[in-house]
């Protein structure tokens, strides 16, 4: 007897979780959780940690080169709704290649369920987000730029950090650091700051449930389009190099594109 | 009274808690392969990997070791247990700390890593120059310019800023070196070749008192230290691509910028911290 009672009970709390799951489906989503999933090419190859380390990849301008660290920063994930209103998710996010480290980022807050002319994302910090010591988590993550009057006296962060070696059949293996940062001219009088975080824009999309973005970086593009990278003259002590800063700038606008989306 | 610390690193204050010796040695005097890291804002240390080589995962699992280690320690922990139960005042100490009077070597290692979370300093002259509370020569001001210039020290990638004051990154690197590796450092560790010649950066906090330096203490000074990063680069497959004009050794700061860069290092050590008498046994 004891045992059909338990049956029947479970049977019934069974029925019921059931039911109740079909309802919350049906009538009482209106917002969605969504998620950034971060995948690395060099054109048509996939990156993973496991390629580090290794010369293999050949730029535009001829060198080949591993990759030995990649870090980069996106922030203020923006939908925008075919009204003009733009929905804009404040925070952002320290994506490593090298350690695995947030290749996905889900934002705490839901999106409503519904048409988006585009979904965007800024790549690195805007002006208004990229303050001087502003994060202690990146602060303690070796991101920070250096406030000093070389760099224009404005601090703030990295965008991004690409390092590894390069070599060609002239130069041994030599490191290379691509750290993308705001362009500052420390050597003007006042210094001259140019903003050179870069808009993403993803295209757009109708969110039905909760969905993923895969948002896949080109790797090749920073050294080709439009500008071909000459790593034999521009290798490293970049972040002070105003012109280099400008030309990762131009090359930056191709690199990021949306991959597969899942709801 | 009987030193309750099976760390031993922390027992001699007067070296900003390592030892003096290039390696450190053990209860015995038999030598050990490394210098001890200084040990203070380990609480700040995110990823929870610490020593050279990143062999000790965090601070419980660190104290663990040298009790194991028969280098570092002839005991185990039976032994160490055994001797803190029969002691008239740790089994007193433990109960307000943990209540309990059943020590174990879990409750030891953790009330030691508190302790060394507690070794926390932040009374340098850089310190109080942050605060406001004073100014920097401008000798040292140069200094923290070639630190934090890209095209001439460009330490602060690896060795933090002022607003990083732990003054690491807490990750592994090839610093250059060496052209060939006595001790594989982090690649021991992982196995990974990859990894082979890296070790953590240290925080430069109280280099005043950590003399000799690097994870083999080959340098006995900062001069030294200084001329290595100026001109004396090793290249080696892994040398972090950080490390700029290996093939000349270096970037050459100029004798004006190596005394200023000295300078500024020498504004990060705290002499408070060797006399706080909450630190001393
Ligand atoms: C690529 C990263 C990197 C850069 C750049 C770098 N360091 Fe280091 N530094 C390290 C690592 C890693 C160690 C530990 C190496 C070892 O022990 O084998 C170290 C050790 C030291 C030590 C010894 C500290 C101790 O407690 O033994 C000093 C001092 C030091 N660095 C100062 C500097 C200065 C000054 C600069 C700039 C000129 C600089 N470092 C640039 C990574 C770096």
């Amino acid at each position: 007897m004891p045992k059909i009672f338990t049956l029947f009970m479970i049977s019934i709390l069974l029925l019921y979780s059931c039911s109740e799951d079909r309802d919350d489906n049906l009538t009482l989503q209106t917002d969605a959780k969504t998620t950034f999933s971060f995948t690395h090419y060099w054109d048509d190859t996939q990156i993973t940690s496991s390629d580090f380390n290794t010369i293999q990849y050949t730029n535009a301008n001829g060198e080949t080169l591993s990759i030995e660290t990649l870090r980069y920063l996106i922030s203020d994930v923006t939908f925008t709704k075919e009204n003009g209103e733009k929905i804009v998710i404040e925070g952002y996010n320290l994506v490593n290649l090298k350690t695995d480290t947030n290749l996905t980022y889900s934002p705490l807050d839901n999106i409503p369920l519904g048409t988006y002319t585009n979904v965007s994302f800024t790549f690195g910090f805007d002006a208004e987000d990229n303050i001087d010591g502003a994060y202690l988590d990146l602060n303690s993550e070796s991101w920070a730029v250096p406030n000093t009057p070389m760099l224009g006296s404005v601090g703030g962060y990295h965008y991004m950090q690409l390092e590894g070696k390069f070599t060609n059949s002239t130069t041994p293996e030599t490191g290379y650091a691509y750290h993308v940062i705001r362009a500052a001219d420390g050597n003007t009088n006042p210094p001259t700051i140019e903003e050179t975080f870069i808009e993403v824009d993803l295209g757009p999309i109708t969110i039905e449930r909760d969905i993923n973005f895969e948002i896949k970086m080109n790797i090749a593009e920073w050294f080709k389009n439009t500008f071909q990278w000459d790593l034999t003259v521009w290798n490293t002590m970049l972040m002070p190099n105003f012109q280099a800063q400008l030309k990762m700038n131009q090359n930056g606008q191709n690199v990021f594109s949306l991959g597969a989306v899942t709801q | 009274m009987m030193k309750p610390c099976p760390v031993r690193h922390a027992i001699n204050r007067e070296n900003a808690f390592t030892d003096d010796s290039a390696t450190s040695d053990g209860i015995d005097g038999i030598f050990g392969n490394r210098n001890a890291m200084p040990l203070f804002n380990l609480a700040w240390n995110y990823d929870e990997r610490f020593a050279w080589d990143g062999k000790e995962l965090s601070l419980e699992r660190q104290a663990l070791e040298p009790v194991q280690n028969p280098i570092e320690m002839h005991s185990d922990w039976d032994d160490v247990v055994a001797k803190l139960a029969t002691h008239p005042e740790y089994p007193k100490l433990f109960r307000l700390a943990f209540k309990t009077t059943t020590i174990t070597k879990e409750l030891t290692t953790k009330a030691l890593a508190q302790f060394e979370r507690t070794l926390i300093s932040a009374n340098s002259k850089f310190d109080k120059f942050s605060l406001g509370e004073t100014t920097l020569t401008p000798q040292e001001q140069n200094g923290l310019a070639v630190f934090l210039d890209e095209s001439r020290g460009d330490c602060f990638h690896c060795h933090g800023n002022p607003n990083n004051p732990l003054w690491t990154d807490n990750l592994f690197h090839n610093n250059g070196l060496d052209a060939n590796f006595s001790d594989l450092g982090l690649g021991r560790v992982t196995g990974d070749p990859n990894d082979n010649g890296k070790f953590k950066s240290p925080s430069l906090r109280n280099l005043a008192f950590t003399a000799p330096y690097m994870h083999d203490g080959r340098f006995e000074t900062l001069d030294a230290v200084i001329d290595f990063y100026s001109e004396g680069l090793q290249n080696s497959p892994t040398i972090d691509p950080l490390m700029k004009k290996v093939e000349d050794g270096g970037v050459q700061l100029s004798n004006q910028d190596k005394a200023d860069l000295k300078a500024f290092l020498l504004s990060l050590s705290d002499p408070s911290f060797l006399t706080n008498p909450d630190f001393q046994n």
